[in-house]
């Protein structure tokens, strides 16, 4: 059961992803991540991390994306052209270079002789939150808020109209 | 959660975090391009998720965290400078924006 | 002698059956009372001719609608057009499977059943399809998708009134969306747990020992939470005063301008399905759930009678979001986002802040 669910998932995060890429339209770019990163939550989940896997329905689906779409109505983008001349070119090089890429990264990861683990694995809010606030990370998370208030602050100083 | 599957999410990153970069190499639209790295930093997660599980630890999942946050931060601030931009040049193609070239 | 596993997968489907053909007999259902409601407020006496009392009309509404014809205008987007009342009615349905809609009804055990279904007595079955560890988290994440709906809407439908109303209203749904998801954190501190279950049982007479029947409920003693979550669930459901989406005679119709027939009925379908929802999640949250006001109320004649209490708490929720919209005129929307954003946030963060030393310094919960 859990096996038929993540291949699915599998595959509908990739041909979303090849999606993205692919469209000529950026709002179908957005519809197609939205798509992506639903699946990507669900194998989240399978992966035993409900935590996670309702954070990134939250934030990146739910708020990230609707931002995403917004700029782009409001923005009002057509169609994209091809690229021509020297961009075909750059075309065949991006190609290659994620080729050599994967074939890189992928050469290591076979190596790998990944087994889920065997202790007991509690991922839940309260587990997640446990490890959040110990010295270790609480730091960071604090730095992040502090973040996440210079990029609200800093967002809006960009996009305002000037007086 | 077999250890083949757990392997075979492992490709997917890999593969996701490769169609992203492809993205970003080859689309015009600077929004488009923003949307390509936010896939990279998805399939970056999705790797983090995978050790986590791999390695019953759950310092990972902090991990992706932390990497949700800052992606949000980095999307609002990335948009709010697309928007200034078009209104400056009216255009959205990474390729009108070489003022600094050469 | 079934397995496991289809035993939960039979019973599953039997809830799943059960709610949503339910929630969906309540939706047309509430279209008729909504409509006699108000009309009875405006002193006058609404849809009374189709059946008894009127009671046809949904009916007679609905094969209207499915008779229409199906007009999509031409330079709109098809995908984007047929696919947002699609996305509308999905994230109002999923979040009605997290939701508890009553007690657990333990069956009564029974000797007449045949062998294959002797499994089913003396069982209880919680009247939740899916009871989820992170359940008031998944609500969240549903009502953030839930924009997506009205977004594609409005831009689909290539007409500009639509898509200003698209804007608009996404605007105003996630902005109040904050303020619900805040208004919660007070509750989930005090009951310790994200699960809905929990929540309800943190509610029940006797809290901290000392406070009896009705004064356990959130409603009273998270009382700001209470009003922040009920303004911001007006606002995320588009109900008046905070319809500026819909703004009949503003906007045309808003975003859904260019719709007919059954996609109208849907996008329809999904905003009474929402405001079910909402005022549930409300019983389960503030309002005690199941529990009786005053514990002698709770069983009569030695039946559990919570399931009766349950729906006459919700019955009267959705009386209120009525009488609403029969009372109060439509907020102008930059007062809407001014609220929304310069009030009801300030509002639920420092209740959070309160509830939090509250727990810390005295141990509650």
């Amino acid at each position: 059961m859990d096996a038929i669910l993540f291949y699915c998932l599998a595959a509908l995060t990739l041909v979303s992803a090849v999606l993205v890429v692919a469209q000529r339209h950026p709002i179908g770019s957005a519809l197609a991540l939205i798509a992506t990163l639903s699946a990507l939550s669900g194998i989240f989940g399978l992966l035993g991390s409900p935590f996670i896997a309702v954070l990134q329905l939250v934030v990146y689906a739910g708020a990230i994306m609707v931002l995403f779409l917004f700029v782009l109505m409001l923005v009002n983008v057509r169609r994209e052209e091809e690229r021509s001349g020297t961009g075909r070119r750059l075309r065949w090089t991006a190609l290659g270079v994620c080729a050599l890429f994967v074939a890189q990264v992928g050469a290591v990861l076979t190596r790998l002789e990944l087994a889920p683990s065997a202790t007991p694995f509690a991922a839940g809010p309260r587990d997640v939150a446990r490890l959040l606030f110990r010295p270790e990370y609480l730091y960071a998370f604090e730095a992040t808020s502090v973040l996440i208030l210079a990029a609200l602050v800093g967002a809006i100083a960009l996009a305002r109209k000037e007086p | 959660m077999s250890a083949e599957m757990l392997q075979h999410a492992l490709y997917l990153s890999l593969a996701l975090f490769a169609i992203g970069a492809l993205g970003v190499f080859l689309r015009r639209n600077v929004i488009t391009v923003l949307m390509c790295i936010e896939l990279m930093l998805n399939a970056a997660n999705l790797a983090f998720v995978v050790f986590s599980r791999a390695w019953g630890s759950l310092s990972g999942q902090v991990f992706v965290f932390f990497v949700l946050t800052v992606a949000a931060a980095e999307a609002a601030v990335g948009l709010a400078i697309v928007i200034a931009w078009q209104r400056h040049r009216d255009t959205l193609d990474v390729d009108a924006f070489d003022s600094m070239k050469g | 002698m079934m397995p496991e596993f289809w035993q939960q997968l039979a019973i599953s489907a039997a809830l799943i059956a059960a709610i949503v053909g339910t929630l969906l007999g309540l939706f047309s259902f509430m279209t008729w009372v909504e409509r006699r409601l108000l009309a009875f407020m405006q002193f006058r006496l609404g849809p009374n001719r189709a059946g008894p009392l009127g009671l046809f009309q949904p009916i007679a509404d609905g094969i209207k609608l499915f008779f229409k014809e199906e007009l999509i205008p031409a330079q709109a987007n098809r995908w984007a057009f047929l696919g947002a009342p699609v996305v509308a009615m999905t994230t109002a349905l999923a979040s009605i499977a997290v939701l508890p809609y009553g007690p657990p009804i333990t069956l009564p055990q029974v000797t007449w059943l045949p062998k294959w279904l002797a499994w089913l007595s003396g069982r209880t079955i919680p009247l939740q399809i899916a009871d989820l560890d992170v359940g008031v988290l998944y609500l969240f994440a549903v009502a953030s998708l839930g924009v997506y709906g009205i977004v594609l809407a409005g831009w689909g439908a290539n007409n500009k009134y639509a898509l200003m109303g698209g804007l608009r209203s996404s605007a105003q749904l996630f902005s109040y969306e904050l303020a619900l998801g805040l208004s919660w954190v007070g509750v989930i501190l005090l009951a310790g747990s994200l699960r809905i279950p929990d929540i309800v049982a943190s509610q029940a007479s006797g809290r901290w020992g000392v406070l009896p029947g009705l004064l356990s409920w959130n409603c009273f003693v998270q009382f700001p939470a209470f009003v922040v979550y009920l303004l911001a669930a007006t606002a995320e459901v588009n109900r008046i005063p905070f319809d500026v989406a819909e703004a009949e005679a503003e906007l045309v119709a808003g975003f859904h301008t260019e719709y007919g027939s059954m996609k109208f009925a849907l996008i329809q379908m999904a905003e009474y399905v929402n405001m079910i929802t909402v005022s549930v999640l409300a019983t389960n949250l503030f309002l005690g759930g199941w529990f009786a006001p005053l514990s002698v109320l709770q069983r009569v004649l030695g039946i559990d009678v919570g399931l009766l209490w349950f729906v006459a708490k919700v019955a009267g929720l959705l009386f209120c979001f009525i009488w609403l919209r029969g009372t109060l005129p439509r907020v102008r929307y930059d007062q809407l986002m001014r609220f929304g954003w310069l009030v009801l946030i300030p509002v639920a963060v420092v209740w959070i802040l309160i509830t939090a030393a509250a727990v810390v310094l005295l141990g509650a919960g």
